[in-house]
């Protein structure tokens, strides 16, 4: 079935974007990794919509909530980045690893 | 009324109480709930009294025979019975009589199942009342309410006034409940709490050893004879399986016992004589007698109630309760009747020697406590009539010897003398009971007593020929000791010091009242026929089989003879004592004297023989011996044992066991947090979200492979 190449290719991006939130020390960066693995759930979305239309689902269901996840995306950097602006503010560096300050 | 006799030993107990809690707040310091507590168990046992009495002489009525015994009776006293006294002990066994059905004496009992230990082990305590149960609430309440009275006034100003009245009270209770009791184990409570309220009261003044001596003394004896008690108690049970003195009756006279099976009489006679050994202490028989001239020790008005009336007739009444089971046994009836004749006899004489005027009287209960078991062997009648005359006159004896030692202050007669224009009352009345105490006809003592010797005349045998010979005798000695005793006390010139003076009002008048019946008694027992069926003899009846074949005898050349040997003992005694002797003629007999002071050496044997050497050397060196080395032993080393075991936990069980167990755990989970996971906490965004993915991946493998 065709659709199993674009999932395998969501999964692979979310993958990517995993090793990213983990490894990356920059803030932005580890931001721009969970925007890639919410990339890689619409892309999902998407593909499963495909799936259901095949099945006679007209009201494109799965598409619709990808413009949504997109929506919603789009808010959520901008508060991520807001948060990354702050930290830059305040410590004059975005290394999440020396924001440690909730530790024992 | 007899459903509410219950009330009878309940209202004393409850004054008992109610005294020794409040007594002292109570402006006659408890005397007065005293005495309303035994007035109206008093009015009670009128009324139960009445309501029996008249049952039982309806139920002698519907007998025929008993009728026409007592017409054939009447004809034979009016004769003057010409050789009555041969031609009675020669008669022929009478045959039995057939009683009508439906037709018994008088016996209510009610009683409650205790079970305490769930239904296995039931105790039944209940009441029976019957004749004998009546005569005996009268006698108790009656003697016990005029006694309190009388005390007010000679414990007035006792420091233990209160605690005296509360023990009064208890005694009574516990008398009254002996006398209810419908099994054997409610007796032998009532046993043993009158034995413990006569010890507290004979040591009242404890302050002096001789008193608490005396306490001991009295306390000893009597359980020696107790241990005879429980002996015969346990093995009735084993007879009969029952405590209840209704059935065991009923089993006897079946001759039956426990499971249908044959009357083994070998056991019923054992188990009869160790009840006597019972009654022989109590009722201070030979040998165990010697408590009771020491138990005078106590105050006068309690010898007046305990030593005298009531206490010391326990034996009696215990043998009178049993009566138709001591019939079934012939070898019980002449123990009874050997013991109780050596009694009357041997105490009589010592009577004769005594100075103590308490002791006069205390030696010559103890002889007539002996004519009441002797009659009881051949006569139930005889035996608990004198029982009851002898509870009042000696009562009126005792209360007059008390007012004696009031005025003078001293319980000697070389200390009285002349008291008779100081103290008319005390003189008039102790004359009558002195007069009954000698069986002078017509007052109470003289029926009772020739009643008895009647009994033991018509039985004959030589336990009934000891009882006439030996109990003539000693109605010569009462006569000749009481004699002796109103010349000493009442006639010639004042011995002591101070001046005598009547008594007051609250002594005088218990005197008075008790005068009347030790003057008239003996007329509600007259042995004559119709009479006798219709009176005391028909009242106490609880048996109505027992009754209508034991007919009354009266035999006038007897009743003479005693009479004139009483005359005897009364000239003699005058003659030795109107003119008070330089020295005293009975310590002047040689041999004779020294035995009497010394009492048979009867103390002796029990203090000097057995108490000193066997006692105090060989066998309280053993039992110390025993006691240091093996009880002693025994306790100590179970003590350092304990010592050691509780050390041993303390360390091992407790601080290392329990204690380190806790301690550890609570360490561990210190360690775990400080060392271990606290690492886990290390603030690292990365780091959590990392675990929060592994977790999710696990999951998600998790989830795949369990679908």
């Amino acid at each position: 079935m065709a659709a199993v190449y674009p999932l395998i290719f969501a999964a692979l991006l979310f993958c990517v974007g995993v090793y990213g939130v983990l490894s990356r020390r920059n803030a932005v960066l580890v931001l721009m990794s969970v925007e890639i693995m919410l990339a890689s759930v619409t892309i999902n979305l998407v593909t499963f919509g495909e799936i259901a239309k095949a099945r006679g689902d007209v009201l494109l269901t799965g598409q619709v909530f990808a413009l949504f996840v997109l929506a919603v995306g789009a808010a959520e950097v901008g508060v991520g980045l807001a948060l990354v602006l702050l930290l830059y503010r305040n410590r004059a560096s975005v290394n999440i690893d020396e924001a440690d300050l909730m530790k024992y | 009324m007899s459903d509410y006799a219950w009330l009878i030993p309940a209202l004393p107990a409850v004054s008992a109480a109610l005294i020794v809690f409040f007594g002292k707040r109570l402006p006659k310091g408890g005397a007065e709930v005293g005495i309303a507590a035994i007035g109206l168990a008093f009015l009670l046992s009128v009324g139960v009294a009445v309501q029996v009495f008249s049952a039982n002489v309806a139920a002698v009525a519907q007998v025929p025979h008993a009728e026409e015994e007592a017409r054939a009776g009447t004809e034979v006293a009016g004769l003057g019975a010409p050789g009555g006294l041969l031609a009675a002990a020669a008669e022929p066994e009478e045959e039995t009589i057939e009683i009508p059905a439906g037709v018994s004496a008088f016996v209510r009992e009610r009683s409650v199942q205790l079970t305490p230990f769930g239904g296995q082990y039931g105790f039944e305590a209940g009441i029976r009342v019957d004749g004998l149960a009546a005569m005996m609430f009268l006698l108790v309440c009656f003697v016990s309410l005029l006694v309190q009275i009388y005390s007010t006034s000679y414990m007035q100003g006792d420091p233990r006034y209160t605690w005296y009245f509360a023990l009064l009270s208890m005694f009574t209770a516990s008398m009254l409940l002996l006398v209810i009791g419908n099994n054997l184990m409610l007796v032998l409570m009532g046993w043993e709490l009158v034995g413990i309220c006569s010890y507290l009261l004979i040591g009242f003044w404890w302050e002096e050893k001789a008193n608490s001596d005396a306490a001991i003394k009295a306390f000893l004896t009597t359980h020696l004879g107790d241990v005879g008690l429980m002996v015969g108690v346990i093995t009735m049970w084993s007879l009969f399986a029952t405590f209840n003195i209704g059935e065991i009756i009923a089993a006897v006279q079946a001759g039956t016992q426990a499971g249908g099976a044959a009357l083994d009489t070998g056991l019923l006679t054992f188990g009869l004589i160790a009840l006597f050994i019972g009654a022989i202490g109590k009722s201070a028989q030979f040998p165990l007698h010697t408590w009771l001239p020491d138990a005078m020790a106590g105050p006068t008005p309690v010898s007046a109630l305990i030593h005298a009336a009531t206490m010391v007739t326990a034996g009696i009444f215990l043998v009178a309760r049993l009566y138709p089971v001591f019939s079934a046994s012939a070898t019980a009836m002449a123990v009874v009747a050997v013991i109780g004749t050596i009694t009357l006899f041997m105490a009589g004489l010592l009577a004769v020697v005594q100075d103590d005027v308490k002791r006069v009287l205390a030696y010559s209960t103890i002889s007539q406590l002996g004519y009441m078991i002797a009659a009881l062997a051949f006569s139930y009648t005889a035996g608990i009539f004198h029982l009851f005359t002898h509870g009042f006159f000696k009562a009126l004896l005792f209360l007059g010897a008390g007012s004696l030692i009031h005025a003078v202050h001293s319980n000697n007669m070389s200390d009285m003398g002349g008291l008779r224009k100081f103290m008319p009352w005390t003189f008039w009345t102790f004359l009558v009971g002195s007069l009954a105490l000698a069986a002078i006809p017509p007052l109470a003592g003289f029926w009772s007593k020739d009643e008895v010797l009647a009994g033991g005349l018509e039985a004959g045998g030589y336990t009934g020929w000891l009882l006439v010979v030996l109990g003539s005798l000693g109605g010569m000695i009462t006569a000749f000791y009481m004699t002796r005793v109103m010349w000493l006390v009442f006639a010639g010139e004042f011995r002591g010091h101070g001046h005598p003076h009547e008594s007051p009002a609250a002594m005088k008048w218990p005197l008075a009242v008790l005068a009347v019946p030790a003057a008239v008694m003996g007329f509600f027992n007259l042995p004559f026929g119709t009479l006798h069926s219709r009176g005391f003899a028909a009242w106490t009846l609880f048996d109505l089989e027992y009754f209508t074949n034991h007919e009354a005898h009266f035999f006038l050349p007897m009743a003479l003879g005693t009479t004139l040997l009483a005359g005897v003992g009364i000239v003699v005694g005058t003659k030795l004592y109107r003119q008070v002797p330089e020295r005293e003629p009975m310590l002047e007999l040689g041999p004779v004297s020294g035995v009497l002071v010394n009492k048979f050496y009867l103390d002796r044997l029990s203090t000097d023989l057995i108490v000193r050497t066997l006692v105090r050397t060989k066998l309280a060196n053993a039992a110390y011996w025993l006691n240091d080395h093996v009880l002693d032993r025994t306790v100590f080393l179970l003590g350092v044992g304990t010592a050691k075991l509780g050390r041993g936990t303390y360390t091992y069980a407790d601080q290392r066991g329990i204690d380190g167990t806790v301690n550890g755990l609570a360490g561990g989970a210190g360690f775990l947090g400080r060392e271990v996971f606290r690492k886990f906490q290390s603030g690292n965004v990365q780091l959590y979200a990392g675990g929060m993915f592994a977790g999710v991946f696990l999951l998600a493998v998790l989830f795949a492979t369990a679908t």
